[in-house]
């Protein structure tokens, strides 16, 4: 059901490479579950609204007060590739990756 | 060559001047060292949580209510999602199709609606003049990210790059006074992206769109967009189609550059935030809103300006879309009340002129009760126009009181012995004079122009040209 | 020594209290048993006992905990299963896990699980399976695997997991323990490394129901940190009842009928369960839940949508696991997220994508939210006429290692008794019912939101009547 060009369209959103095998694999697993998923599609849910959240609560909003920030030190600590009191990372295209 | 005509809209992102972040409450930085206002929501680390700052919301109720729009009583915050370094959860906490205002104008063009979101981080780039087309490495500061933005999407009735550029003038005056915003495209807190489209003149269809990015000037604004236009006329007469793009306008060099094709169009997957129950405004909210709105908005002053004060609107709404010159008038008509014509018309524009338009009046060396003292002078004949000029030059440079400076200057209006020149222009133009007299008004020019030279341009240009009138046509 | 491991956790808190037990004893026997286990159960285990003594009023009486590894805990390697987060050490901690380490109980260790709590059987794990202390050929269940078997195995007194289709359910029946998801809300989940942010609910997996409510009752509370989160109505109370007088059961066609795939042995202790509730005064009727038989459907619609925005955030910029920084930006994303993810991420990533991406939404997340709306609806209205849903927990024991790691969706058929709940927001606890072939089998009550006390209750009431005997997995 599901193609191989879809799997590759859709692991190049979800920015995951999939060898060739992966690839193949993929396409058999998720059209085998999709299957079993499809069957809601049956169902008449005319006029049913989605539920987003099942917490019957309206947002908390926060006072705009200023709160502790993490110390400079601790915000680099895992960083991969710390450069010029930054994250470091390669240079993107001119538009959003 | 068919006309066109371009079809224009705006999408305006500005960043609200709340103390604390849109979903935490690290401070806002200004200018600080790279990574010191952050904390683990702002920064995406794993387990975070998103809680709405209630001051971002007021304001963006204030500016909903000052467009009149319909400010949506439950809203809902959206995942909007795509990979890049400045946005640390790969995704951006937006509002996608429950907006927290619909619908409203400023002016004469419709907004289309306003939302709430966040601010992405701050992308910079090492190596050739830190712009990114050919750096080698970048690296990320997170200072900025989460900075609380309102988004305002007008719809496209905007007709020239001028219209918009005027309007997006007001949208920015509008926005200050109602304190929500320093809005200073200087300095990002105000960024402009144009829709343009265009179409044949007096059809209703809409042509393909393009994007346009990266305009942080009113004039690259201006420009951008004419380009823009200038190119789809181009493309359309040529038999070509318009294709639907991203484009960046470099205001050096002029030129338009595609930034994305539709094949790498986002799929942005947008789904209701997860974390974010609905956000409600209630009665009290809004009537915290209203009475914070400034009692007139720059809109509402120039109608009053042409209302009460006779003035012609393309003048009002000069003098009203930018709050500092209208604040300068108000002062100087309350100083001396008078003629608000002649202020607006001649003098404020003057002033203007000398000044430059990106400098706020008050800032200047004249004072508003000078100036409207300096148009009195001039409405009374006690100096010629040209001497005024003069003294507003003065002042300009070295402040001071323009009585002060005609009497020094001895820049007064001459009236006496203005006859005895008047003989001696005539005596010095026969030619003139014989055109004057064989009914050739027109011809006075010369005339008038020796005596003023004469009296270096002390004498009222009217009372002069009326003197050799009726000299000439008399005897 | 071996007496100091034979006592529940509350018993331990009791003693600790009344000057009998020396929390640091205690903490160091429990200690030495995690550090030398052979279940893989534990990523990180605690070096030494904490330096002070913690306060003896304090509710939790010393008592250590294990903390399922995806709970940030300032310091320490929080890692949620994850080879892309291995070794991450967050700089802040969980709500829930600083609540426990307030309420007196210390640190044991972080258990391993499923990576990103997504799995049935704790072999997603990228540090490798979990075993089943009945069975060290058979799986824990997951994905608190690691939880699950350490409480069951004797490596820890009691432990706190995360469910979302029945992570902590699930697992606590395959090893013969007791399992509780609370309330939606009821637990904050600021600091919980996100899977599917509006099912994921911290919980305890505990020995017994008594020590379920004690670890609960320090768990619950309304966080400001977290926009989901709710107050807790009452306060969780140490469950008292001895029978079922009068309470309803009710048991749902869909979830029990013979063709949802219930194995035979687990249907026994199933309906030997029934007849014990009975013999305690329960009144047992068949109930329906029409759109039970679609939850399934909707959970791995929903779930996997969810989680693929929230994983995007694991891209090797900030923190974690990177790979290949020196290539393009859009290489280091894809290679570094393909090493770091497992196999079963990835598929719930793209199936999570794909129900998300550009024209499927309506037809795949959008359909999964309504149907949701349904099962909600659902559950409500058999609460007008029950007090509990029942059902077993897993229709099957636990299986071998590898037994359906071939096919994904086998797998997923795991937790159609478990996912219902969580989509509908309500609380449900698992307690072992007797064996069936030597292994453990869960018997699962379900209650309407906030009705945790009354849950706990009913639970305790038929723990007493069932008296299973967990001791011979503790060796």
């Amino acid at each position: 059901m599901l193609q191989r060009d879809q799997v590759l369209h859709v692991a190049r959103l979800a920015r995951l490479e999939l060898s060739e095998e992966e690839v193949e694999r993929m396409a058999a697993e998720l059209s085998k579950v999709l299957d079993h998923i499809e069957k809601i599609r049956e169902l008449d849910l005319d006029g049913v609204p989605p539920t987003s959240h099942v917490v019957d609560v309206t947002a908390p909003l926060r006072a705009d007060q200023p709160e502790p920030c993490l110390p400079h030190e601790l915000t680099l600590a895992s960083a991969p590739e710390p450069l010029e009191g930054g994250f470091g990372v390669p240079s993107p295209g001119a538009s959003p990756a | 060559m068919a006309d066109y005509e371009p079809v224009i809209g705006l999408e305006i992102h500005v960043q609200l001047g709340t103390r604390t972040k849109m979903f935490c409450g690290c401070d806002l930085s200004f200018g600080d060292p790279p990574n010191t206002h952050t904390c683990p929501v702002c920064l995406g680390l794993p387990g975070s949580l998103p809680v709405i700052n209630a001051q971002a919301v007021h304001f963006g109720v204030m500016i909903g209510l000052a467009f009149g729009c319909e400010i949506a009583p439950r809203s809902l915050f959206h995942r909007k999602n795509y990979f890049y370094p400045d946005n640390p959860k790969g995704y951006q906490i937006s509002q996608y199709d429950v907006p927290l205002c619909r619908g409203g104008h400023l002016e004469e063009v419709r907004i289309h609606r306003v939302h709430l979101e966040e601010d992405a981080a701050k992308l910079n780039h090492l190596g050739h003049s830190g712009r990114i087309h050919g750096s080698e490495r970048s690296w990320v500061d997170f200072n900025r990210c989460g900075t609380p933005l309102v988004e305002i999407v007008s719809e496209p009735d905007i007709r020239s790059p001028e219209h918009a550029r005027e309007w997006l003038t007001l949208l920015r005056t509008t926005l200050r006074q109602l304190g929500v915003s320093d809005v200073d495209m200087s300095q990002g807190s105000l960024r402009c992206d144009a829709n343009v489209s265009v179409r044949p003149a007096g059809t209703s269809e809409l042509g393909t769109k393009t994007e346009l990015k990266n305009m942080n000037s009113f004039a690259f604004l201006e420009r951008g967009v004419r380009a823009e236009i200038e190119r789809q006329v181009k493309l359309l007469d040529a038999g070509e189609a318009v294709v639907q793009e991203t484009l960046h306008f470099d205001p050096i060099g002029g030129g338009l550059t595609p930034l994305r094709s539709k094949e790498e169009a986002h799929d942005y997957r947008y789904f209701p935030e997860p974390d974010l129950p609905p956000l409600v405004v209630t009665e009290a909210m809004l009537e915290a809103a209203r009475a914070e709105l400034p009692a007139e908005l720059p809109a509402d002053r120039a109608q009053r300006f042409e209302r009460e004060l006779g003035l012609g609107p393309d003048r009002a709404r000069e003098l009203a879309f930018r709050a500092e010159l209208g604040d300068y008038f108000e002062q100087a008509l309350a100083a001396n009340g008078g003629d608000a014509g002649a202020l607006a018309n001649s003098w404020i524009p003057q002033l203007v002129e000398r000044i430059g338009s990106d400098i706020d009046p008050a800032d200047s060396k004249v004072a508003p009760a000078s100036l409207a003292t300096l148009a009195a002078m001039v409405s009374a004949k006690e100096i010629s126009r040209d001497a005024a000029r003069e003294v507003l030059s003065r002042m300009v440079q070295d402040g001071g009181d323009p009585r002060a400076i005609v009497e020094r200057e001895n820049l007064g209006a001459i009236s006496e012995g203005l006859a005895e020149i008047v003989e001696r222009a005539i005596a010095a133009n026969p030619d003139a004079e014989a055109q004057v007299r064989g009914g050739n008004r027109k011809a006075i020019g010369p005339l008038v122009g020796y005596v003023m030279r004469e009296t270096k341009g002390r004498a009222d240009g009217g009372e002069v040209s009326r003197l050799i009138l009726e000299r000439l046509e008399s005897a | 020594m071996t007496s100091l491991l034979e006592l529940t956790a509350a018993q331990a808190a009791a003693a600790v209290r009344a000057g009998e037990l020396d929390p640091r004893e205690l903490f160091e026997a429990y200690r030495a048993r995690a550090a030398g286990e052979e279940l893989n159960a534990f990523t990180w285990v605690a070096d030494a006992a904490p330096d002070l003594p913690p306060d003896p009023a304090a509710p939790l009486g010393g008592v250590p905990v294990a903390v399922k590894d995806l709970f940030c805990t300032e310091g320490v390697p929080s890692q949620a299963g994850s080879r892309i987060l291995a070794g991450y050490r967050p700089p802040f901690s969980a709500t829930v896990v600083e609540r426990l380490h307030a309420g007196g109980a210390p640190l044991l260790g972080k258990t391993n699980q499923d990576e990103f709590a997504m799995g049935s059987s704790n072999e997603n794990s990228g540090f490798g399976p979990v075993l089943n202390p009945w069975d060290r050929t058979r799986v824990p269940g997951g994905s608190s695997g690691g939880s699950a078997a350490a409480v069951a195995g004797g490596l820890a007194p009691w432990a706190i997991g995360t469910d979302t289709g029945g992570s902590i359910r699930q697992p606590a029946a395959l090893c013969g323990i007791v399992g509780m998801k609370p309330t939606y809300g009821a637990c904050s989940r600021y600091g919980m490394i996100a899977f599917a942010s509006s099912l994921d609910q911290a919980g305890p997996l505990t020995r017994d129901v008594t020590d379920a409510a004690l670890l609960l009752s320090q768990m619950v509370g309304h966080d400001r940190r977290d926009s989901t989160s709710v107050p807790f109505p009452e306060e969780i109370r140490l469950p008292t009842a001895e029978d079922l007088a009068g309470v309803r059961l009710g048991v749902p066609e869909e979830l029990t009928g013979s063709e949802g795939g219930v194995e035979a042995g687990v249907r026994e202790s199933f309906e030997a369960t029934l007849r014990l509730a009975e013999g305690l005064g329960a009144e047992i009727e068949p109930c329906r839940l029409p759109h039970a038989p679609h939850a399934l459907s909707a959970y791995y619609l929903i779930a996997p949508a969810e989680a693929s925005a929230n994983l995007a955030r694991f891209d090797g910029v900030r923190y974690g696991l990177r790979v290949d920084g020196d290539a393009e930006l859009i290489t280091m994303y894809t290679r570094t997220r393909a090493a770091g993810f497992g196999a079963e991420v990835k598929r719930r990533i793209m199936l999570g994508t794909y129900a998300l991406s550009s024209g499927y939404y309506e037809a795949y997340y959008g359909t999964a939210l309504k149907v949701r709306t349904k099962i909600s609806a659902d559950f409500k209205a058999a609460f007008e006429r029950f007090d509990f849903v029942v059902t077993p927990t897993s229709p099957w024991v636990a299986f071998a290692l590898g037994a359906k790691t071939d096919d994904p969706l086998a797998m997923y058929l795991n937790d159609f008794c478990t996912v219902p709940m969580p989509l509908a927001g309500i609380p449900a606890i698992s307690i072992p019912s007797g064996l069936s072939d030597g292994l453990p089998v869960g018997f699962q009550l379900a209650g309407p939101a906030f009705s945790e006390n009354r849950l706990l209750d009913a639970a305790l009431a038929l723990e007493r009547a069932i008296g299973f005997d967990g001791s011979g997995a503790r060796g």
